[in-house]
């Protein structure tokens, strides 16, 4: 994930010095200057620098881990944390800086390089095969003996669950395991291997409460093993629970380490989130508000039987920025898609819209054809803009027609209204493309956006969603996004915002929901609330006392 | 280090490469079919010894050297056109209809059976062509809306089902055969309405009509030659079906929904499309255009049923369909040189006393090296000297 | 009732004779499909074995004074085995590292297979200088010898001991092939690369390595089927009437039917074999409803098909990645 809005020019962002973080080391834990000499670091990452194309998502990244220390690396979504540990377990390869495993200048080019040195990363993404046994899994590429010696590995698994902690049976296939067995899973494959460093990247976002406590329990284990583990988090109270010493990137770059004992959770927000940033980004006084989109009670539970959305219940006006906040996961895609009609709803739930006359009709259970019959002027700009909201291989105009190929009573398609919306759009928004029967796909992840955003707006909303509208674009193309949501919110669409960036929801949002784990952490005002509030209602269920105020 | 991209450069809805990648795309077609073609003058010279510039002279003797070896060419040319475009709204759906040679066969089974059983009845002969043609289409339709609906409702894989389709399909013609068998003893049913010719398809100038024309007019050889000719229908309706496919394809409603269905279908279930509906009207219509397939082949060329009256063309056609990119007008291109290098290696087999299956062959190498050389088209080769992982 | 015993043994033997010639055939498509690589040219490499075979033994017989039967065995499967692993490796050449479309690669496959063996079978004899029928008769009555224990077993000596060598070395391959996926650290790699190719990649297994490895064994094994009908079920001729082409959708159908297990895979072909020859033994069939009887084994695969994806019983459900190119993307 890379930062929204990439880095803030000068002149934009101010960023204040010494904000009452003295304790916080730049280079080192603060132990090491007592036991420098004979500490060696496990891996010590030294200017470390990554970049995706036009965006850095690593700047001059300097960290080291230590043997039998658990060190959270802490950050906002897009802060880099994942591609800095990526380039550890040979997925990346860095574009500048050094890697030194047990003090030797190293070169980790593959994964398999990385296994080399003793490193293993639990992906958020398992890489299972689903169809083996989970002993098939551990050994899968190892090629230790032509013969396939499942007993021996059913004994070493028993030995590595017995040391630690685990639980996992090696004859249960992967696809009868629930999430946090393939988990442990992957953490038992890596220690098979003979890992002696451990990543987990946000190991617990897809695990219960219980499941949570198990998983630190066995990683406490590790740890008293000598074992080193980085945990990739966003999670503050984990943070506090478990790990030796916290690291935090916020933007791609290292804002420091501290030890746990040393700090608390508001300091580590200060350190995540960084002091209020000024965009300047408009937030014009809402004018003409009316009700359009009352949500009440609604829950959503997944194919797998999880609960995404609890008993959620909020209210949409139209003439304002209704911003969504939460971290990454917690139910912000299945409300978007169950007002869109893209997904089914529990029973009990409610949708109600209300248009401009105040008729009001229920959106659950309907399909978008059914919605759109309806008369809802419904935009939606979903996250995964070229897999839901645009074809790749259709040129710009064709994508224009994705909202309106239906309209006309002939039997064709009427291709002369799509050019010139194309044509509009691509001049309107300065879309940098070679011309509009050019292929989305082609697009660079900005103008890719900009004839999305475009084509939703161009039939009018009433209601407009977008999510992460932002990300990865460039902070030209940003402000231009918040302009036209502006510009909808000043028309009277009801906007609904979701973002991850807390000063831009801060400053563009009238109001902001907060999600957490699928329930409503709480409804704050953006103009007189703080990141830190936010954030921490991101991360604890309900509103923290200042807030509630 | 060998860097490989994919390539977009391909608007699916219109079906047309933009930019550079058009010239490309030809440009790199057109090497692979002239190094094919080397490749196979020279296996053509392995066997035979033959001046492989000769054989390629005999191969157009072959195939144009006369009005009737042309409008033979036209004939197979039409039927393979024919079920290729059948096949291009199942495969821009990326549905694998694997079935067209079933599906042809079943719609040649139904013609047979009206020229049969209404053979002797009283309808007239443009109703009872238009009654087989539907007969066969519905037919067709049927083979290629089971597999559908069991994709749509179930998820169940197409590729297999419809390839297993053919074979029932072929066992039914077995199991009909006998029954319209004559003579009798043959085991074949031989020419349906031999002497009535009830349900052929015939010119729309006949022969009787241009014999009492001024033979010298150069009308009347005009006329010989094109509606005088009893391939002209087969030739007119492919051509209809080739040009209102290209539309429907690229310019309609229904074209577009199959575009985005192919493609994704999150984005066709934004779009508020009904993607089961989508799929399974698509097959429809394929099958039912390989159906018509199967009444050209019967009603317009053989006049008898057999298992070879699709002759392969089913599987031939998925290649073709493929290859063009589900353009239509690609299509015609592609099977008349397919057909043409049919029709040629045959004509080199009989001149040279040689077995006719070195057209398959021939067929064989020319596919392989264009399929070869999509790689070219579909993905940018760069070469580095240097490469970080991941870079 | 003795009557009734003799046709259940012939129905037997026919339907292990044709049954070999399929399993053959689907053993080797299944060893390709575990790599994820779903080749329809089954048809056109049983075709390249067959011819292959019959070539190689024929120009050995035409030269040699007094053709030796085991080098006859030895030529013809060498020359069988080279040509279906040359079918497999364009196919494979043209799939995984052109990275072209499967299906149509297949077809392809089918399609020059199947015309440059009935090619060479045509004009093999004129080519040779007009000899008529070609015949292989001593490789062939080496394929057709049979090895029978004792005298006086009777009925069981004659379902049991009553085939070529052919027939047990492919019960043999389906057993070492189940074994192979089931019980070694390379079958086990290979289900990986079929199954989810990034992940193996991601596991240190050279995933183009085990693709070209595994489609160009399955041809070799695919072809054998095709060796097998020409000089075993046909007696070493040839006949250009397309049986291989159907007996390769046969074998296509099989591997379906038998779930993509090896071990399934026999039972499966001799089922194949008697539910294709039961109307011979069904008294007072009419030409007409034999042929609904050849039906049997696609719509029993039809059925298989369906329940499989009805039921989702993982174990049953194709290679997650069949059909689908690996290409690890450049970030």
């Amino acid at each position: 994930m890379l930062p929204a809005g990439g880095f803030a020019p000068p002149g934009i962002c101010t960023l204040k010095e010494g904000m009452g973080l003295e304790n916080i080391s730049k280079v080192a834990p603060p132990e090491e200057t007592a036991a420098a000499a004979e500490r060696v670091p496990a891996v010590r990452m030294e200017g470390i620098t990554k970049t995706f194309g036009p965006v850095t998502a690593n700047d001059n990244v300097s960290l080291d881990i230590y043997n039998g220390e658990i060190l959270s690396l802490l950050g906002e979504n897009g802060s880099g944390k994942t591609t800095l540990m990526n380039m550890l377990s040979g997925i990346y390869y860095p574009d500048a800086g050094t890697i030194s495993v047990n003090g030797k200048p190293v070169s980790i080019r593959s994964p398999k390089d990385a296994f080399d040195l003793h490193i293993g990363m639990i992906h958020q993404h398992f890489k299972l095969v689903n169809v083996l046994t989970a002993a098939e899994n551990i050994i899968l590429g190892l090629n230790e003996k032509f013969r396939l010696d499942l007993k021996g590995v059913r004994r070493s698994v028993a030995e590595i669950c017995e040391r630690y902690g685990f639980e996992i049976d090696p004859d249960k296939k992967v696809y009868d395991m629930s999430v946090s067995e393939k988990q442990t899973l992957e953490i038992v494959k890596v220690l098979y291997r003979g890992a002696d460093i451990l990543i987990l990247d946000e190991p617990t976002a897809v695990l219960t409460p219980q499941e949570t406590q198990r998983l630190f329990g066995v990683m406490r284990n590790m740890k008293a093993d000598g074992k080193s583990i980085v945990i990739i988090t966003h999670k503050l109270h984990e943070v506090m629970a478990i790990s030796d010493r916290v690291a935090v990137l916020r933007k791609g770059a290292f804002v420091g380490s501290i030890a746990t004992k040393d700090t608390d959770p508001q300091q580590l927000t200060d350190m995540m989130v960084g002091h209020a940033v000024t965009l300047n980004i408009d937030r014009p006084e809402p004018v003409n508000i009316r009700k359009c989109l009352e949500v009440e009670n609604l829950s959503v539970v997944d194919i797998e039987g999880v609960t995404k959305l609890d008993s959620v219940s909020f209210t949409a006006y139209g003439g304002e920025i209704l911003g969504v906040a939460g971290v990454s996961g917690s139910g912000q895609k299945e409300l978007l898609e169950v007002i869109a009609g893209l997904q089914p709803a529990r029973p009990g739930s409610s949708v109600i819209y209300t248009d401009m006359e105040g008729r009001t009709s229920s959106l659950l259970g309907k399909t978008p054809m059914e919605i759109k019959k309806l008369g809802v002027h419904l935009a939606f700009v979903p996250e995964d803009r070229l897999g839901m909201g645009l074809v790749g291989d259709l040129d710009i105009a064709d994508n224009m027609l994705i909202r309106t190929y239906t309209d006309g009573s002939s039997m064709f398609v009427d291709m002369k209204k799509p050019r010139r919306l194309a044509e509009e759009i691509v001049h309107d928004f300065e879309v940098v493309t070679p011309g509009i029967t050019t292929p989305v796909r082609k697009l660079s992840g900005g103008n890719v956006q900009k004839v999305l955003v475009g084509r939703e707006i161009s039939g009018k909303p009433s209601l407009l969603m977008s999510a992460y509208a932002v990300r990865g674009l460039d902070i030209n193309t940003s402000y231009t996004i918040y302009r036209l949501m502006n510009e909808q919110k000043q028309r009277g669409a009801a906007v609904i915002y979701v973002g991850e960036d807390l000063d831009v929801l801060l400053e563009l949002c009238d109001r902001i929901l907060v999600l957490c784990a699928g329930k409503v952490s709480g409804i704050v005002d953006g103009r007189n609330t703080t990141k830190e509030q936010v954030g921490l209602m991101m991360t604890h269920l309900g509103l923290p006392e200042e807030a509630a105020e | 280090m060998i860097h490989i991209s994919k390539r977009v450069d391909f608007t699916l809805f219109k079906g047309k490469a933009a930019g550079l990648n058009r010239y490309v795309g030809w440009g790199v077609r057109l090497i692979a079919v002239l190094l094919s073609l080397v490749v196979s003058g020279l296996i053509i010279f392995a066997i035979t010894r033959l001046n492989p510039l000769k054989v390629y002279g005999v191969m157009a003797n072959g195939v144009f050297g006369t009005p009737r070896r042309t409008w033979a060419w036209l004939r197979d040319l039409a039927l393979l056109l024919c079920i290729s475009v059948g096949l291009a709204p199942a495969f821009k759906m990326r549905f694998w209809n694997i079935g067209a040679e079933g599906q042809v066969l079943v719609g040649g089974l139904a013609t047979a059976a009206c020229m049969i059983f209404l053979g002797g009845s009283s309808i007239p002969s443009v109703p009872l062509l238009i009654l087989m043609a539907f007969a066969a289409m519905a037919a067709g339709a049927a083979w290629g809306v089971v597999p559908a609906v069991f994709k749509a409702r179930w998820n169940t894989n197409e590729t297999l089902f419809t390839l297993m389709m053919n074979y029932i399909a072929i066992q039914l013609t077995l199991f009909f055969i006998p029954k319209w068998e004559h003579p009798k003893g043959s085991n074949t049913v031989g020419l349906i309405n031999a002497v009535t010719n009830r349900g052929w398809i015939t010119p729309i100038v006949s022969a009787d009509a241009i014999s009492k024309m001024d033979q010298n007019a150069w009308t009347t050889q005009l006329i010989r030659n094109t509606v005088g000719q009893s391939y002209f229908i087969n030739v007119l309706i492919v051509a209809a079906i080739t040009v209102g496919m290209y539309f429907y394809l690229c310019r309609s409603k229904h074209g577009y929904e199959i575009a985005v269905v192919g493609q994704s279908e999150n984005t066709a279930r934004y779009a508020a499309m009904n993607v089961k509906k989508v799929i399974i009207r698509s097959m429809t219509l394929s099958g039912a255009i390989c159906g018509l397939g199967g009444f050209l082949a019967v009603a317009g060329a053989d006049h008898t049923i057999s298992t070879a009256t699709a002759g392969g063309r089913g599987f031939v056609a998925i290649i073709v369909a493929w290859l063009a990119r589900f353009n239509t007008f690609v299509m015609v291109l592609i099977s008349a040189m397919l057909v043409f290098l049919e029709k040629g290696a045959i004509a080199i087999a009989s001149e040279f006393s040689l077995s006719n299956d070195v057209s398959n062959i021939i067929t064989g190498i020319i596919l392989l090296f264009i399929l070869g050389s999509e790689f070219f088209i579909n993905y940018e080769i760069k070469f580095s000297k240097r490469s970080g992982k991941g870079a | 009732m003795n009557q009734v015993l003799t046709q259940i043994i012939t129905l037997i033997t026919t339907a292990i004779s044709f049954g070999t010639v399929i399993m053959y055939g689907s053993l080797g498509e299944i060893l390709t499909e575990k790599s994820g690589h779903l080749n329809l040219g089954v048809p056109g490499i049983m075709y390249l074995g067959g011819i292959g075979g019959l070539i190689g033994s024929f120009i050995y017989e035409m030269n040699a004074a007094s053709p030796s039967p085991a080098l006859c065995l030895i030529i013809a499967l060498l020359s069988a085995v080279a040509c279906s692993v040359l079918g497999g490796l364009i196919y494979s050449f043209l799939t995984i590292t052109l990275r072209a479309n499967q299906n149509v690669t297949g077809l392809t496959i089918t399609i020059l297979g199947s015309g440059a063996a009935n090619f060479f079978g045509g004009s093999l004899s004129k080519l040779a200088g007009g000899v008529g029928q070609i015949s292989v008769a001593v490789t062939s009555s080496a394929f057709r010898a049979t090895q029978h224990l004792t005298d006086g077993l009777g009925a069981v000596d004659t379902l049991l001991f009553n085939y070529g060598f052919m027939v047990y070395l492919a019960l043999l391959i389906a057993i070492l092939m189940s074994l192979f996926l089931n019980r070694t650290s390379k079958g086990l790699n290979l289900r990986a690369v079929g199954e989810n190719p990034a992940t193996a990649d991601a596991a240190g297994i050279n995933v183009t390595r085990y693709k070209y490895l595994a489609t160009c064994t399955g041809a070799a094994i695919s072809g054998l089927g095709g060796l097998y009908y020409v000089m075993d079920y046909i007696n070493g001729t040839w006949a250009n009437d397309g049986n291989i082409e159907a007996l390769g959708w046969l074998a296509v159908a099989l591997v379906i039917f038998a779930t993509w297990k090896p071990l399934r895979a026999i039972w499966g072909a001799f089922l194949f074999g008697a539910l294709y020859w039961l109307y011979n033994y069904i008294p007072g069939l009419s030409r007409s409803s034999q042929q609904i009887f050849k039906m049997l084994p696609y719509v029993v695969t039809i059925i298989v098909l369906i329940t499989v994806s009805l039921r989702h019983k993982k174990e049953d459900q194709p290679p997650s990645s069949l059909g689908l190119s690996y290409f690890r993307e450049d970030r």
